[in-house]
């Protein structure tokens, strides 16, 4: 046996290993996405009602059939609105995804990406309701604000994590109560921010110098957000994978205690990357509303959960930037597919569709969560069969190569 | 000898994917006999026994007990054969007494309740008649590693076991402990016990063993007599070459004092006082060399002196500068270079790449950075060098730290370390869990720093390695500095200081 042999065979069995990690990293989640498709079509049944015609008729409603080549004028028209929606829905989705991967990347788990989104889309509000600005400077002086104000609203938890231990899972999730609440009181009858109209509890719109351009269609058109969330992905892949305070952050997440051996200060990587975090999910909001909602009414506060399905998002993307966009797209159709105004009633009815969505997107979550189960479950098999799964590579390896 | 053998493994082959753990394996245990597995980490010892165990099924062979074949496929069924297991790191429950321990599992019952009486009582029968001392009401909590490991023999005896497997026994034991089992070991063979030794240390081989049996990369290479083996023979069986075991090294050149403690002062994770009022110097060109019983205050030593652990009081100079205040980082920088204790939990991100890893302490620096901005190309050409020159198997720099053996992790760390040409090394248990070829890189490259002109404070738990290493031997005890003695110390002396014993004795 030659030395040069073993470090050979290190080299393939890393390569396949890399290789095995990459592929399991795609597999997982398509596999969890397949078997709650099939789940949702037994739900289906179970309603009487055909999986394949409600699926198609979903398929459709997402808009992602665009492309196809064979469709008629009156039906890429059609399409071509639904995809708009689909892509409106996942541009804050992808970065209320990013604000979760961030800062579990850093090992904490950011349940605030609600509150952060809100605190973020009223900064934005503010700015773009009470300052004149020309149209270019406005729009970028909210989207400052609002990347401002989700940083604060992160990095509060981040602090408190830092300094006195409070676990950031009940912090944010505190915050997030703190931000709708805080909401209602500044849109409400009577609240310092409500708009004009005096019986409405909704808040002024914002100027139009302060709107992000329209960049597709015309009835509800996608706006220029889009690429501010795709360069947001570009960014969290640089930050974490190209800069010393992503090594920081990663060291941090995967060890603490040798992140602080290495002289990394550990308190100080919680607030940053909580407080990054929180400029993602501040910019969504912002986005949201300068891209499409241009105001924002109480009742809103109630029913926001794009902070909660970014979760779901970041779970099936793997905390990686093109797993998110991916995994964003895939929620964003599913919601809009499902969503009332696209199905035909009598192909499927919608009022049930919303739930058939919700059961998927729930399966989806806990089949990829469940993930770790799985692989424990199967790690046991061969354990039992053949042994464990480490063993020692280099030790053993000459005895492989002999 | 002529009689049947207790227990008999035949042609044992074991295989993992793309590995073969057990090759053909042959082992044979008489009544009464004490035979050790030597061998290297990864030799295919605890697989062998984890067959014997029932932890593992085999692909081939088969296992003899008194003479008929039997299928082990469970622990259970191993208790049952009356093979009992001691495992490296005890499975005892610290909050219940040592009887709840022993009987764990199959209480004696009257009625639907525990009967704590007659536990205790046959605790007590049991230990008295192989002179295993240990109080059955005590906790577990309470009561020290020594007392702990009978209570995992009184474990295995009580349930009948008739063959007895310590695996790494005195790992966790001080000299004198060890002597104790040793002798625990003789009156459980006088009475018709047999034992399976499991160890890497060549002296306990030749001190309790009455045959050898030698695994190498999973092949048995030898079978010997205790009678004729030498340390050296036994070494070279166990590596395949010739072995240094003693360092070889010249005197020491001492200079200035690089590292200073000064009545240091440093509390535990309890908040009880564990580092009581230490102060030494270790010298440029010297191995300090610190004994002692884990537990004895060396981790909040050795954190403290990396800034890792705020002292309560005294000082830390690093080359004459008072570095009391200052962070890890800033101890780095000044100089410190630290190889510390537990490299998986501290010394190594194992998710992060040889290349992330060896950045640990400079990725803020040129030339892995600028400005912020990471060069991970830069990264990896440097580990690529240091790999090569720490001869570092098993993977290259994107090869994640977790993939490589505890021996090759350890010398990524000691590759990160050195190469910052630090003025004064922490080695805190350098060659922990280490095979003898990658202890003998580790001493050889410590002496190597030594005569490079770096102070080098080494912390460890064996005395063999402290005797055998170090140009000056403190020994700490209960956090206070109890005895200075020159490296021809008798490892006699040495251990009585480490129990206490020896405060008087260097007065």
């Amino acid at each position: 046996m030659t030395a040069g042999e073993p470090a050979g065979g290190g080299t393939a069995r890393a390569l396949t290993a890399w290789f095995a990690s990459r592929l399991g990293g795609i597999l997982v989640p398509l596999a969890a996405a397949v078997l709650a498709f099939l789940v949702g079509g037994l739900a289906i049944v179970a309603t009487g009602h055909s999986p394949f015609g409600a699926y198609l008729a979903i398929f459709e409603g997402t808009g992602l059939n665009y492309p196809f080549p064979w469709l008629e004028e009156r039906e890429r028209a059609a399409a071509a609105r639904n995809l708009q929606q689909t892509l409106i829905v996942a541009t804050p989705l992808m970065l209320t995804a990013l604000a979760v991967a961030f800062a579990f990347r850093c090992g904490m788990f950011n349940i605030g990406g609600q509150g952060q989104y809100w605190v973020g889309l009223i900064a934005a509000l503010f700015v773009g309701t009470q300052v004149e600005l020309p149209s270019f400077v406005h729009v970028v002086a909210c989207i400052v604000a609002a990347i401002v104000a989700g940083a604060i609203w992160g990095g509060i938890a981040g602090i408190l994590k830092a300094t006195v231990g409070a676990h950031e899972v009940i912090s944010t999730i505190m915050l997030n109560w703190i931000a709708i609440f805080g909401g209602k009181y500044l849109f409400e009858l009577g609240g310092p921010l409500q708009g004009t109209q005096e019986f409405i509890p909704r808040s002024a719109s914002v100027l139009d110098s302060a709107r992000l351009p329209a960049i597709w269609g015309n009835l509800q058109p996608l706006h220029a957000g889009i690429f501010i969330s795709l360069a947001a992905l570009v960014v969290y892949h640089l930050v974490l994978n190209r800069t010393t305070l992503g090594y920081e952050v990663r060291a941090v997440g995967f060890n603490p205690e040798a992140a602080r051996y290495g002289g990394i200060s550990v308190s100080r990587n919680y607030f940053l990357a909580m407080a990054i975090a929180g400029t993602f999910a501040g910019l969504a909001g912002a986005l949201d509303l300068l891209g499409w909602k241009s105001h924002v009414a109480t009742g809103d506060f109630d029913v926001g959960v794009l902070g909660f399905v970014g979760i779901a998002v970041a779970l099936l993307g793997r905390n990686k930037a093109v797993g998110i966009l991916l995994a964003a797209l895939f929620f964003a159709a599913l919601q809009v597919g499902t969503s009332t105004r696209q199905l035909d009633p009598s192909v499927f009815p919608p009022q049930l569709a919303v739930n058939l969505s919700t059961i998927i997107q729930a399966l989806i979550i806990l089949f990829v969560g469940a993930e770790l189960l799985i692989v424990s479950i199967w790690g046991a098999r061969r354990h039992i069969r053949s042994g464990p799964r480490r063993v020692q590579p280099a030790l053993v390896e000459p005895e492989a190569t002999e | 000898m002529a009689s049947v053998p207790v227990l008999e493994l035949k042609g044992i082959t074991k295989r993992f994917p793309g590995v073969l753990a057990n090759d053909a394996v042959d082992f044979e245990l008489a009544r009464g006999e004490v035979h050790a597995l030597l061998g290297e980490n990864g030799a295919g010892k605890s697989t062998l026994m984890n067959i014997l165990y029932g932890l593992y099924t085999p692909d081939e062979g088969e296992v003899r007990l008194n003479g008929k074949p039997i299928v082990i496929d469970s622990p259970r069924a191993a208790i049952d054969a009356g093979i009992g297991m001691v495992h490296q790191h005890f499975m005892l429950i610290p909050v219940m007494t040592v009887a709840e321990n022993i009987v764990l599992a199959s209480e004696p019952r009257s009625g639907p309740f525990l009967d704590l009486e007659a536990a205790c009582a046959r605790v007590s029968e049991l230990s008295s008649r192989f002179g295993l001392a240990v109080d059955p009401e005590a906790r577990v909590e309470s009561i020290s590693v020594g007392q702990q490991q009978r209570v995992e023999i009184l474990k295995a005896l009580y349930r009948g076991a008739e063959i007895l497997i310590l695996d790494e026994p005195t790992a966790v034991l001080t000299p004198q402990e060890a002597e104790e089992l040793f002798e625990i070991i003789r009156s459980l063979t006088e009475q018709g016990k047999s034992i399976i030794f499991i160890t890497h240390k060549l002296n306990e081989v030749l001190e309790i063993a009455d045959r050898i049996t030698v695994l190498r990369r999973g092949r048995k290479i030898d079978t010997v007599p205790k009678a004729g083996a030498t340390e050296r023979s036994l070494a070279t069986l166990m590596v395949g070459r010739e072995v240094l075991l003693r360092v070889e090294k010249g005197p020491a050149q001492p200079g200035e004092p690089a590292l200073a403690v000064e009545d240091l002062h440093v509390l535990d994770d309890r908040g009880l006082e564990a580092v009581r009022g230490v102060s030494f110097a270790v010298r440029t060109g010297e191995i300090l060399g610190i004994a002692g019983v884990d537990g004895n205050g060396q981790s909040e030593l050795i954190d403290a002196v990396a800034g890792l652990r705020r002292a309560t009081a005294g000082r830390v100079l690093l080359g004459g500068r008072d570095v009391s205040g200052a962070g890890a980082h800033e101890r780095l920088d000044a100089g410190l270079g630290h190889v510390p204790e537990d490299r998986q939990r501290r010394g190594l991100v194992l998710d992060f790449t040889l290349a992330e890893n060896i950045a640990l302490h400079d990725f803020d620096k040129e030339p892995a950075s600028k400005f912020g901005w990471l060069y991970p190309r830069r990264l990896v050409q440097r580990a690529r060098g240091l790999l090569e020159e720490f001869d570092v198997r098993g993977g290259g720099p994107q090869t994640p730290a977790a993939a490589l053996s505890g021996g090759n992790q350890q010398k990524v760390v000691l590759a990160r370390e050195v190469s910052r040409e630090p003025k004064v090394l922490i080695a805190a248990q350098p060659t922990r869990g280490l095979d003898v070829g990658a202890i003998e890189f580790v001493h050889r490259r410590l002496v190597e720093e030594r005569d490079a002109g770096r102070a080098i404070l080494l912390v460890s738990f064996e005395l063999d390695e402290v005797l055998s290493l170090a140009d000056r031997i403190l020994v700490i005890y209960e956090g206070r500095i109890v005895g200075e003695y020159p490296p021809d110390v008798s490892e006699h002396d040495l251990g009585i200081a480490m129990t206490g014993g020896g405060a008087e004795a260097a007065a």
